[in-house]
Protein backbone atom coordinates (compact mmCIF):
# COMPACT_ATOMS: atom_id res chain seq x y z
CA UNK A 1 0.00 0.00 0.00
CA UNK A 2 2.80 2.10 1.09
CA UNK A 3 6.29 1.84 0.51
CA UNK A 4 8.76 4.15 1.48
CA UNK A 5 12.07 3.52 -0.23
CA UNK A 6 15.48 4.77 0.67
CA UNK A 7 14.87 8.13 1.83
CA UNK A 8 17.31 10.13 3.15
CA UNK A 9 16.29 13.56 4.90
CA UNK A 10 18.27 16.21 6.01
CA UNK A 11 18.02 19.19 8.58
CA UNK A 12 20.85 21.38 7.69
CA UNK A 13 23.87 19.50 8.51
CA UNK A 14 22.38 16.89 10.02
CA UNK A 15 21.16 13.71 8.96
CA UNK A 16 18.06 12.74 10.69
CA UNK A 17 16.93 9.88 8.13
CA UNK A 18 19.56 7.85 5.81
CA UNK A 19 17.98 5.27 3.72
CA UNK A 20 15.14 4.17 5.42
CA UNK A 21 12.76 1.51 3.77
CA UNK A 22 9.66 0.58 5.12
CA UNK A 23 6.74 -1.50 3.63
CA UNK A 24 3.19 -0.78 4.77
CA UNK A 25 0.31 -3.80 3.61
CA UNK A 26 -3.08 -3.09 3.28
CA UNK A 27 -5.06 -3.21 6.59
CA UNK A 28 -2.12 -4.05 9.11
CA UNK A 29 -1.23 -1.91 12.25
CA UNK A 30 2.53 -0.99 11.61
CA UNK A 31 4.41 -0.14 14.57
CA UNK A 32 8.06 1.76 14.50
CA UNK A 33 9.93 1.69 17.79
CA UNK A 34 12.94 3.87 18.09
CA UNK A 35 15.03 6.45 20.90
CA UNK A 36 14.17 9.63 21.02
CA UNK A 37 15.74 11.24 17.69
CA UNK A 38 16.12 8.15 16.28
CA UNK A 39 14.00 9.57 13.13
CA UNK A 40 10.53 8.46 13.92
CA UNK A 41 8.39 11.54 13.60
CA UNK A 42 10.54 12.87 10.43
CA UNK A 43 9.87 9.61 8.57
CA UNK A 44 6.27 10.49 9.63
CA UNK A 45 6.50 13.79 8.41
CA UNK A 46 8.11 13.13 5.47
CA UNK A 47 5.68 10.18 4.36
CA UNK A 48 2.76 13.19 4.86
CA UNK A 49 5.14 16.10 2.88
CA UNK A 50 5.85 18.03 5.78
CA UNK A 51 9.66 17.46 4.93
CA UNK A 52 11.20 17.03 1.71
CA UNK A 53 13.66 13.39 1.32
CA UNK A 54 16.72 14.74 -0.29
CA UNK A 55 16.59 11.30 -1.87
CA UNK A 56 14.76 7.94 -2.21
CA UNK A 57 10.94 7.31 -3.12
CA UNK A 58 7.68 7.08 -1.81
CA UNK A 59 4.63 5.22 -3.02
CA UNK A 60 1.60 4.59 -2.45
CA UNK A 61 -0.66 2.69 -4.58
CA UNK A 62 1.67 3.13 -7.15
CA UNK A 63 1.93 6.40 -7.40
CA UNK A 64 5.22 8.31 -6.26
CA UNK A 65 4.65 11.14 -3.58
CA UNK A 66 7.68 11.73 -2.75
CA UNK A 67 8.15 15.79 -2.31
CA UNK A 68 4.06 16.37 -2.99
CA UNK A 69 2.07 18.89 -0.65
CA UNK A 70 0.73 17.52 2.32
CA UNK A 71 -2.47 19.30 0.88
CA UNK A 72 -2.17 16.62 -1.47
CA UNK A 73 -0.71 13.52 0.56
CA UNK A 74 -4.00 13.89 2.75
CA UNK A 75 -6.24 13.86 -0.02
CA UNK A 76 -4.81 10.53 -1.36
CA UNK A 77 -6.17 9.18 1.93
CA UNK A 78 -3.44 9.33 4.26
CA UNK A 79 -4.34 11.28 7.44
CA UNK A 80 -2.08 11.85 10.19
CA UNK A 81 -2.45 12.34 13.92
CA UNK A 82 0.76 14.45 15.18
CA UNK A 83 2.36 14.33 18.06
CA UNK A 84 1.07 16.95 21.24
CA UNK A 85 -2.66 16.71 19.91
CA UNK A 86 -2.61 19.59 17.75
CA UNK A 87 -5.92 20.78 17.92
CA UNK A 88 -7.20 24.55 16.99
CA UNK A 89 -8.16 25.66 20.64
CA UNK A 90 -9.97 28.93 19.33
CA UNK A 91 -12.27 27.14 17.53
CA UNK A 92 -15.25 24.54 18.75
CA UNK A 93 -15.11 20.83 18.29
CA UNK A 94 -17.48 20.85 15.54
CA UNK A 95 -15.39 23.45 13.38
CA UNK A 96 -12.29 21.23 14.52
CA UNK A 97 -13.82 18.32 13.04
CA UNK A 98 -15.21 20.41 9.38
CA UNK A 99 -11.77 21.46 9.22
CA UNK A 100 -10.73 18.03 8.32
CA UNK A 101 -13.70 17.65 6.17
CA UNK A 102 -12.89 20.21 3.74
CA UNK A 103 -10.44 17.52 1.51
CA UNK A 104 -12.14 17.19 -1.63
CA UNK A 105 -12.23 13.46 -1.43
CA UNK A 106 -14.38 14.00 2.30
CA UNK A 107 -16.50 16.70 0.97
CA UNK A 108 -19.38 13.77 -0.08
CA UNK A 109 -18.63 11.63 3.15
CA UNK A 110 -18.82 14.62 5.68
CA UNK A 111 -22.43 14.40 7.70
CA UNK A 112 -22.00 10.67 7.77
CA UNK A 113 -17.98 10.57 8.91
CA UNK A 114 -19.23 13.54 11.30
CA UNK A 115 -22.04 11.25 12.97
CA UNK A 116 -18.96 8.17 12.59
CA UNK A 117 -16.54 10.23 15.53
CA UNK A 118 -19.64 11.55 17.45
CA UNK A 119 -20.37 8.01 18.15
CA UNK A 120 -17.06 6.84 18.41
CA UNK A 121 -16.01 9.55 20.56
CA UNK A 122 -19.37 10.11 22.64
CA UNK A 123 -17.52 13.46 24.83
CA UNK A 124 -17.06 15.00 21.84
CA UNK A 125 -20.44 14.75 21.27
CA UNK A 126 -21.72 16.36 24.18
CA UNK A 127 -18.86 18.96 24.15
CA UNK A 128 -19.85 20.37 20.44
CA UNK A 129 -20.02 23.73 20.25
CA UNK A 130 -17.51 23.91 23.40
CA UNK A 131 -13.78 25.44 22.52
CA UNK A 132 -11.34 22.84 21.68
CA UNK A 133 -8.92 24.62 23.90
CA UNK A 134 -11.24 23.94 26.83
CA UNK A 135 -11.26 20.30 26.52
CA UNK A 136 -9.23 18.05 28.54
CA UNK A 137 -6.16 16.11 27.30
CA UNK A 138 -7.58 12.98 26.33
CA UNK A 139 -10.18 14.73 25.17
CA UNK A 140 -7.74 16.73 22.63
CA UNK A 141 -6.36 13.52 21.65
CA UNK A 142 -10.11 12.16 20.73
CA UNK A 143 -10.55 15.45 18.91
CA UNK A 144 -7.64 15.00 16.67
CA UNK A 145 -8.37 11.48 15.77
CA UNK A 146 -11.56 12.28 15.04
CA UNK A 147 -10.74 15.67 13.11
CA UNK A 148 -8.23 12.90 10.44
CA UNK A 149 -11.26 10.51 10.43
CA UNK A 150 -13.27 13.55 9.21
CA UNK A 151 -11.00 13.51 6.04
CA UNK A 152 -11.48 9.75 5.04
CA UNK A 153 -8.64 8.56 5.18
CA UNK A 154 -7.36 4.54 4.15
CA UNK A 155 -4.13 4.96 6.25
CA UNK A 156 -3.37 7.28 9.33
CA UNK A 157 0.18 7.89 10.80
CA UNK A 158 -0.13 8.14 14.89
CA UNK A 159 2.64 9.81 16.55
CA UNK A 160 2.83 9.44 19.96
CA UNK A 161 -0.67 9.17 20.68
CA UNK A 162 -1.04 8.14 24.48
CA UNK A 163 2.02 10.39 25.39
CA UNK A 164 0.99 12.29 28.34
CA UNK A 165 -2.32 11.02 29.20
CA UNK A 166 -3.63 9.30 32.20
CA UNK A 167 -3.06 5.25 32.04
CA UNK A 168 -6.92 4.65 31.53
CA UNK A 169 -6.85 7.28 28.77
CA UNK A 170 -3.56 5.60 27.06
CA UNK A 171 -6.03 2.32 26.67
CA UNK A 172 -8.81 4.48 25.41
CA UNK A 173 -6.55 5.58 22.66
CA UNK A 174 -5.62 2.83 21.90
CA UNK A 175 -8.29 0.44 21.55
CA UNK A 176 -9.74 3.56 19.59
CA UNK A 177 -6.46 2.64 16.93
CA UNK A 178 -7.38 -0.93 16.98
CA UNK A 179 -11.39 -0.50 16.47
CA UNK A 180 -10.36 2.01 13.68
CA UNK A 181 -8.00 -0.80 12.26
CA UNK A 182 -10.75 -3.39 12.42
CA UNK A 183 -12.53 -1.03 10.13
CA UNK A 184 -10.04 -1.64 7.55
CA UNK A 185 -7.85 1.20 8.20
CA UNK A 186 -4.19 1.07 7.94
CA UNK A 187 -2.35 2.24 11.05
CA UNK A 188 1.27 3.56 11.39
CA UNK A 189 2.09 3.42 14.96
CA UNK A 190 4.44 5.63 16.59
CA UNK A 191 4.46 4.58 20.20
CA UNK A 192 6.43 5.23 23.36
CA UNK A 193 5.11 2.69 24.94
CA UNK A 194 6.81 0.11 23.01
CA UNK A 195 5.57 -3.69 24.61
CA UNK A 196 1.98 -2.16 24.06
CA UNK A 197 2.85 -0.97 20.29
CA UNK A 198 4.68 -4.50 19.79
CA UNK A 199 1.40 -6.40 20.52
CA UNK A 200 -0.80 -4.29 18.32
CA UNK A 201 1.27 -4.39 15.43
CA UNK A 202 1.29 -7.08 12.75
CA UNK A 203 4.98 -5.80 11.63
CA UNK A 204 7.29 -3.63 13.09
CA UNK A 205 10.63 -2.07 12.63
CA UNK A 206 13.24 -0.47 14.73
CA UNK A 207 14.79 2.76 13.77
CA UNK A 208 18.06 3.89 15.12
CA UNK A 209 20.11 7.18 14.48
CA UNK A 210 17.72 7.46 11.05
CA UNK A 211 18.26 4.04 9.91
CA UNK A 212 16.34 0.91 9.97
CA UNK A 213 18.29 -1.66 12.13
CA UNK A 214 15.78 -4.35 12.75
CA UNK A 215 12.38 -5.59 11.36
CA UNK A 216 9.75 -7.91 11.63
CA UNK A 217 6.26 -9.46 12.86
CA UNK A 218 5.51 -7.73 16.16
CA UNK A 219 5.96 -10.79 18.03
CA UNK A 220 8.86 -11.87 17.03
CA UNK A 221 10.40 -8.61 17.52
CA UNK A 222 9.07 -8.53 21.46
CA UNK A 223 11.16 -12.00 21.78
CA UNK A 224 14.37 -10.23 20.55
CA UNK A 225 16.87 -9.70 22.86
CA UNK A 226 18.49 -6.96 21.79
CA UNK A 227 14.75 -5.18 21.89
CA UNK A 228 14.14 -6.64 25.24
CA UNK A 229 17.12 -4.67 26.04
CA UNK A 230 16.85 -1.60 24.94
CA UNK A 231 13.44 -0.70 24.64
CA UNK A 232 11.87 -2.76 27.21
CA UNK A 233 14.31 -2.99 30.06
CA UNK A 234 14.56 -6.71 30.48
CA UNK B 1 -26.86 34.03 1.53
CA UNK B 2 -29.05 35.84 4.03
CA UNK B 3 -29.01 32.83 6.23
CA UNK B 4 -25.70 32.86 6.62
CA UNK B 5 -25.15 35.82 7.74
CA UNK B 6 -27.54 35.58 10.71
CA UNK B 7 -27.30 32.14 11.52
CA UNK B 8 -26.02 31.62 15.17
CA UNK B 9 -26.79 35.81 16.25
CA UNK B 10 -29.24 36.03 18.78
CA UNK B 11 -32.12 38.50 18.02
CA UNK B 12 -30.90 41.05 20.01
CA UNK B 13 -27.43 41.29 18.42
CA UNK B 14 -29.40 41.84 15.45
CA UNK B 15 -31.59 44.26 16.96
CA UNK B 16 -28.53 46.25 18.22
CA UNK B 17 -27.11 46.05 15.07
CA UNK B 18 -30.06 47.65 13.40
CA UNK B 19 -30.08 50.38 16.35
CA UNK B 20 -26.58 51.36 16.13
CA UNK B 21 -27.02 51.35 11.79
CA UNK B 22 -30.01 53.55 12.13
CA UNK B 23 -28.33 55.94 14.60
CA UNK B 24 -24.75 56.31 12.31
CA UNK B 25 -27.08 56.55 9.38
CA UNK B 26 -28.84 59.24 10.93
CA UNK B 27 -25.73 60.96 12.88
CA UNK B 28 -25.51 63.68 9.55
CA UNK B 29 -28.98 65.09 10.91
CA UNK B 30 -28.07 66.02 14.28
CA UNK B 31 -24.22 66.08 14.54
CA UNK B 32 -22.65 69.20 14.53
CA UNK B 33 -19.47 69.17 11.50
CA UNK B 34 -16.60 68.93 13.81
CA UNK B 35 -18.62 65.75 15.55
CA UNK B 36 -19.37 64.26 11.89
CA UNK B 37 -15.56 65.07 11.01
CA UNK B 38 -14.35 63.03 13.97
CA UNK B 39 -17.14 60.49 12.77
CA UNK B 40 -15.69 60.23 9.33
CA UNK B 41 -12.24 59.71 10.96
CA UNK B 42 -13.52 56.98 13.27
CA UNK B 43 -15.22 55.28 10.46
CA UNK B 44 -12.04 55.31 8.30
CA UNK B 45 -9.90 53.34 11.46
CA UNK B 46 -12.80 50.68 11.96
CA UNK B 47 -12.83 50.07 7.84
CA UNK B 48 -9.08 49.89 7.90
CA UNK B 49 -8.98 48.24 10.71
CA UNK B 50 -11.77 45.60 9.90
CA UNK B 51 -9.46 45.10 6.79
CA UNK B 52 -6.44 44.62 8.45
CA UNK B 53 -7.82 42.21 11.04
CA UNK B 54 -8.52 39.92 8.23
CA UNK B 55 -5.37 39.45 7.87
CA UNK B 56 -3.89 39.02 11.54
CA UNK B 57 -7.14 38.11 13.36
CA UNK B 58 -8.84 35.75 11.17
CA UNK B 59 -5.89 33.97 9.08
CA UNK B 60 -2.98 35.16 12.28
CA UNK B 61 -0.50 37.05 9.72
CA UNK B 62 0.44 40.37 11.29
CA UNK B 63 0.88 43.27 9.20
CA UNK B 64 2.91 46.42 10.35
CA UNK B 65 2.88 48.13 7.45
CA UNK B 66 -0.79 48.50 5.83
CA UNK B 67 -0.33 52.00 5.64
CA UNK B 68 1.36 50.78 2.43
CA UNK B 69 -1.92 49.51 0.83
CA UNK B 70 -3.82 53.11 1.92
CA UNK B 71 -1.07 54.71 -0.10
CA UNK B 72 -0.88 52.72 -3.12
CA UNK B 73 -4.59 52.96 -3.19
CA UNK B 74 -4.42 56.65 -2.47
CA UNK B 75 -1.86 57.88 -5.04
CA UNK B 76 -3.53 55.38 -7.96
CA UNK B 77 -6.33 56.85 -8.06
CA UNK B 78 -4.91 60.40 -7.31
CA UNK B 79 -2.49 60.67 -9.80
CA UNK B 80 -5.38 58.67 -12.45
CA UNK B 81 -6.84 62.10 -11.36
CA UNK B 82 -5.37 64.35 -11.41
CA UNK B 83 -3.07 63.97 -14.56
CA UNK B 84 -5.82 62.16 -16.62
CA UNK B 85 -8.86 63.38 -15.51
CA UNK B 86 -10.06 59.55 -14.41
CA UNK B 87 -13.09 59.32 -12.58
CA UNK B 88 -12.21 57.60 -8.90
CA UNK B 89 -14.77 54.87 -9.88
CA UNK B 90 -12.63 53.68 -12.48
CA UNK B 91 -9.49 54.60 -10.31
CA UNK B 92 -10.62 52.61 -7.89
CA UNK B 93 -10.22 49.58 -10.41
CA UNK B 94 -6.97 50.20 -10.99
CA UNK B 95 -5.59 50.99 -7.19
CA UNK B 96 -6.90 47.81 -5.93
CA UNK B 97 -5.49 46.10 -8.48
CA UNK B 98 -1.90 47.06 -7.60
CA UNK B 99 -2.42 47.80 -3.88
CA UNK B 100 -3.56 43.54 -4.51
CA UNK B 101 -0.75 42.91 -6.44
CA UNK B 102 1.40 44.45 -3.72
CA UNK B 103 0.14 42.53 -0.71
CA UNK B 104 0.68 39.16 -3.26
CA UNK B 105 4.18 40.00 -3.70
CA UNK B 106 4.72 40.53 -0.03
CA UNK B 107 2.60 37.22 0.84
CA UNK B 108 4.64 35.20 -1.97
CA UNK B 109 7.98 36.52 -0.64
CA UNK B 110 7.28 35.62 3.13
CA UNK B 111 4.78 32.48 2.90
CA UNK B 112 6.89 31.26 0.10
CA UNK B 113 10.44 31.03 1.97
CA UNK B 114 8.68 30.68 5.39
CA UNK B 115 8.90 34.02 6.78
CA UNK B 116 7.10 33.84 9.47
CA UNK B 117 5.89 35.95 12.56
CA UNK B 118 7.78 39.29 13.73
CA UNK B 119 9.83 38.51 10.24
CA UNK B 120 6.67 38.86 8.15
CA UNK B 121 5.94 41.73 9.80
CA UNK B 122 9.30 42.84 9.53
CA UNK B 123 9.23 42.65 5.80
CA UNK B 124 6.08 44.69 5.43
CA UNK B 125 7.41 47.51 6.73
CA UNK B 126 10.12 47.21 4.51
CA UNK B 127 7.82 47.16 2.00
CA UNK B 128 6.08 50.57 3.44
CA UNK B 129 8.87 52.39 4.13
CA UNK B 130 10.87 52.29 0.70
CA UNK B 131 7.61 52.44 -0.93
CA UNK B 132 7.06 55.77 0.83
CA UNK B 133 10.91 56.39 -0.33
CA UNK B 134 10.08 55.82 -3.86
CA UNK B 135 6.99 58.15 -3.81
CA UNK B 136 8.66 60.45 -1.89
CA UNK B 137 11.33 60.58 -5.19
CA UNK B 138 8.74 60.62 -7.95
CA UNK B 139 7.81 63.90 -9.30
CA UNK B 140 4.77 62.70 -11.26
CA UNK B 141 3.46 61.47 -7.67
CA UNK B 142 3.95 64.72 -6.44
CA UNK B 143 7.08 63.67 -4.66
CA UNK B 144 8.19 64.65 -0.69
CA UNK B 145 5.74 68.20 -2.05
CA UNK B 146 2.76 66.40 -2.00
CA UNK B 147 0.11 65.27 -4.55
CA UNK B 148 -2.94 67.59 -4.60
CA UNK B 149 -6.72 66.95 -5.78
CA UNK B 150 -8.15 70.03 -7.51
CA UNK B 151 -11.36 71.28 -5.66
CA UNK B 152 -14.33 72.47 -7.89
CA UNK B 153 -17.58 73.70 -6.96
CA UNK B 154 -17.54 73.44 -3.33
CA UNK B 155 -20.45 72.54 -1.85
CA UNK B 156 -22.21 71.03 -4.93
CA UNK B 157 -21.90 67.46 -4.75
CA UNK B 158 -19.93 65.43 -8.06
CA UNK B 159 -21.05 62.15 -7.19
CA UNK B 160 -18.71 60.88 -10.63
CA UNK B 161 -15.62 62.62 -9.48
CA UNK B 162 -16.24 62.53 -5.62
CA UNK B 163 -16.29 66.18 -5.10
CA UNK B 164 -18.47 67.25 -2.28
CA UNK B 165 -18.83 67.93 1.54
CA UNK B 166 -18.08 65.55 4.34
CA UNK B 167 -21.40 64.11 4.55
CA UNK B 168 -21.02 62.75 1.24
CA UNK B 169 -17.55 61.07 2.52
CA UNK B 170 -19.64 59.99 6.02
CA UNK B 171 -22.16 58.00 3.86
CA UNK B 172 -19.70 56.45 1.46
CA UNK B 173 -17.32 55.65 4.72
CA UNK B 174 -20.32 54.23 6.45
CA UNK B 175 -21.74 52.10 3.59
CA UNK B 176 -18.15 50.54 3.27
CA UNK B 177 -17.42 50.13 6.60
CA UNK B 178 -21.08 47.85 6.61
CA UNK B 179 -19.86 45.93 3.22
CA UNK B 180 -16.66 45.01 4.88
CA UNK B 181 -18.43 44.11 8.22
CA UNK B 182 -20.50 41.58 6.17
CA UNK B 183 -18.19 40.35 4.59
CA UNK B 184 -16.28 39.60 7.18
CA UNK B 185 -19.17 37.41 8.23
CA UNK B 186 -19.34 35.66 5.41
CA UNK B 187 -15.86 34.78 4.98
CA UNK B 188 -15.45 33.75 8.59
CA UNK B 189 -18.23 31.59 8.07
CA UNK B 190 -17.31 29.63 5.01
CA UNK B 191 -14.26 27.64 3.80
CA UNK B 192 -12.01 30.54 3.79
CA UNK B 193 -12.58 31.34 7.47
CA UNK B 194 -12.69 27.64 8.63
CA UNK B 195 -9.22 27.71 6.90
CA UNK B 196 -7.68 30.81 8.12
CA UNK B 197 -8.64 30.20 11.88
CA UNK B 198 -7.31 26.96 11.84
CA UNK B 199 -3.50 28.38 10.76
CA UNK B 200 -4.09 31.44 12.75
CA UNK B 201 -4.51 28.85 16.07
CA UNK B 202 -1.79 26.53 14.80
CA UNK B 203 0.17 26.09 11.41
CA UNK B 204 1.79 22.88 11.97
CA UNK B 205 -1.97 21.36 13.04
CA UNK B 206 -3.77 22.81 9.70
CA UNK B 207 -0.78 21.80 7.19
CA UNK B 208 -0.94 18.84 8.90
CA UNK B 209 -4.96 18.55 8.43
CA UNK B 210 -4.37 18.97 4.82
CA UNK B 211 -5.00 22.68 4.84
CA UNK B 212 -3.13 24.04 1.68
CA UNK B 213 -1.33 27.00 3.54
CA UNK B 214 0.26 29.04 1.06
CA UNK B 215 -2.80 29.32 -1.00
CA UNK B 216 -5.21 30.11 2.13
CA UNK B 217 -2.36 33.32 3.61
CA UNK B 218 -2.13 34.16 -0.19
CA UNK B 219 -5.97 34.77 -0.28
CA UNK B 220 -5.96 36.77 3.45
CA UNK B 221 -3.27 39.09 2.12
CA UNK B 222 -4.89 39.32 -1.29
CA UNK B 223 -8.51 40.23 0.32
CA UNK B 224 -6.71 42.67 2.65
CA UNK B 225 -4.66 44.31 0.68
CA UNK B 226 -7.59 44.84 -1.98
CA UNK B 227 -9.75 46.30 1.02
CA UNK B 228 -7.69 48.81 1.80
CA UNK B 229 -6.49 49.55 -1.36
CA UNK B 230 -9.83 50.53 -1.49
CA UNK B 231 -9.59 52.59 1.80
CA UNK B 232 -6.90 54.73 0.31
CA UNK B 233 -9.14 56.00 -2.75
CA UNK B 234 -11.63 57.32 -0.12
CA UNK B 235 -8.89 58.99 1.67
CA UNK B 236 -7.28 60.81 -1.03
CA UNK B 237 -10.89 61.98 -2.72
CA UNK B 238 -11.96 63.05 1.26
CA UNK B 239 -8.03 64.96 2.07
CA UNK B 240 -7.52 66.02 -1.41
CA UNK B 241 -3.78 65.67 -0.58
CA UNK B 242 -1.47 63.18 -0.04
CA UNK B 243 1.97 63.08 1.22
CA UNK B 244 4.58 60.29 1.05
CA UNK B 245 6.32 60.52 4.81
CA UNK B 246 2.93 60.91 6.50
CA UNK B 247 1.04 58.56 4.09
CA UNK B 248 3.41 55.82 3.89
CA UNK B 249 5.14 56.33 7.67
CA UNK B 250 5.32 53.25 10.06
CA UNK B 251 3.79 55.38 12.29
CA UNK B 252 0.51 55.20 10.13
CA UNK B 253 0.44 51.58 9.73
CA UNK B 254 0.28 51.38 13.63
CA UNK B 255 -2.36 54.11 13.65
CA UNK B 256 -4.20 51.96 11.24
CA UNK B 257 -4.51 49.04 13.49
CA UNK B 258 -4.71 50.82 17.07
CA UNK B 259 -8.51 50.63 16.89
CA UNK B 260 -8.65 47.16 16.62
CA UNK B 261 -6.24 46.17 18.84
CA UNK B 262 -8.39 47.83 21.48
CA UNK B 263 -11.87 46.60 20.25
CA UNK B 264 -10.44 43.16 19.93
CA UNK B 265 -8.34 41.50 17.40
CA UNK B 266 -9.86 38.68 15.79
CA UNK B 267 -13.73 39.73 16.28
CA UNK B 268 -16.51 40.92 13.80
CA UNK B 269 -17.15 43.58 15.78
CA UNK B 270 -14.12 44.85 17.42
CA UNK B 271 -12.56 47.07 14.89
CA UNK B 272 -15.80 48.96 14.53
CA UNK B 273 -15.95 49.39 18.42
CA UNK B 274 -12.39 50.46 18.81
CA UNK B 275 -12.49 52.81 16.23
CA UNK B 276 -15.50 54.63 18.10
CA UNK B 277 -13.30 54.65 21.14
CA UNK B 278 -10.03 55.21 20.49
CA UNK B 279 -10.67 58.19 17.65
CA UNK B 280 -12.89 60.09 19.77
CA UNK B 281 -11.27 59.95 22.53
CA UNK B 282 -8.12 60.97 21.11
CA UNK B 283 -9.66 64.42 19.21
CA UNK B 284 -10.97 65.08 22.80
CA UNK B 285 -7.89 64.89 24.73
CA UNK B 286 -6.48 67.03 21.59
CA UNK B 287 -9.05 69.69 21.91
CA UNK B 288 -8.71 69.81 25.62
CA UNK B 289 -5.05 70.04 26.02
CA UNK B 290 -4.96 72.95 22.68
CA UNK B 291 -4.26 75.60 25.02
CA UNK B 292 -1.36 73.83 26.55
CA UNK B 293 0.12 73.11 23.33
CA UNK B 294 1.77 69.64 24.15
CA UNK B 295 3.52 67.86 20.99
CA UNK B 296 1.90 64.30 20.45
CA UNK B 297 -0.50 64.12 22.68
CA UNK B 298 -2.59 62.20 21.41
CA UNK B 299 0.01 59.61 20.33
CA UNK B 300 0.60 59.60 24.05
CA UNK B 301 -2.73 58.79 24.79
CA UNK B 302 -3.03 56.19 22.03
CA UNK B 303 0.01 54.28 24.06
CA UNK B 304 -1.34 54.76 27.38
CA UNK B 305 -4.33 53.14 25.89
CA UNK B 306 -2.66 50.56 24.74
CA UNK B 307 -0.91 49.42 27.42
CA UNK B 308 -4.17 49.79 29.86
CA UNK B 309 -5.97 47.09 27.20
CA UNK B 310 -2.87 45.07 27.40
CA UNK B 311 -2.44 44.59 30.89
CA UNK B 312 -6.88 44.42 31.97
CA UNK B 313 -8.47 43.30 28.48
CA UNK B 314 -5.88 41.51 26.56
CA UNK B 315 -8.61 39.88 24.49
CA UNK B 316 -9.87 43.40 23.19
CA UNK B 317 -13.23 45.62 24.43
CA UNK B 318 -15.57 43.99 22.43
CA UNK B 319 -15.60 40.30 23.72
CA UNK B 320 -16.12 41.92 27.40
CA UNK B 321 -18.70 44.14 26.21
CA UNK B 322 -20.20 40.97 24.00
CA UNK B 323 -20.04 38.87 27.87
CA UNK B 324 -22.21 42.32 29.05
CA UNK B 325 -24.78 42.38 26.88
CA UNK B 326 -25.18 38.67 26.35
CA UNK B 327 -23.99 38.68 22.86
CA UNK B 328 -21.23 35.94 23.24
CA UNK B 329 -21.16 32.35 22.32
CA UNK B 330 -21.61 30.75 25.51
CA UNK B 331 -25.52 32.54 25.81
CA UNK B 332 -26.20 31.03 22.46
CA UNK B 333 -24.96 33.85 20.05
CA UNK B 334 -21.77 34.20 18.38
CA UNK B 335 -19.95 38.04 19.62
CA UNK B 336 -17.28 37.10 17.65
Amino acid sequence: MLEVDGIDVFYGDAQALDGVSITIEPGAIVAIVGANGAGKTSLIRTIAGMQKPAGGHIRYKGTEIAGWPTYKVCDLGIGQVAEGRQIFPSMTVTENLETGAMLPRARAGKAHNLDHVYQMFPRLAERRTQDAGTLSGGEQQMLAIGRCLMGSPELIMFDEPSLGLAPALVHDVLQAIVDLNREGITCVLVEQNVAVSLKLARHAYVLENGRVTLSGSGEALLSDDRVRQAYLGL
Amino acid sequence: MIARLTDGLPPRALALLAAFAAVMAAAPFFASDYVLSVLIISLYFAFVGQAWNLMLGFAGQLSLGHALFVGIGAYTSAALFTHFGVSPWVGVVAAVALSTLMGCVIGYLGFRFSIRGVYFALLTIAFAEFTGIMVDNNAWLGGSAGLFLPVKNAGSIDLLNLRGPPVLFYYMILILTGAALLLCRLLLNSKLGLYWQAIRDDQEAAEAAGVPLFRYKMIAVAISSALTGVAGVWYAFYYNNLFPESTFATGRSIELILGTVVGGVGTLFGPILGALILTPLGELLTELTSGLQIDGIKTFFWGFCVVAIVLFRPSGVWPWLAGLLKLDRSTGGDGR
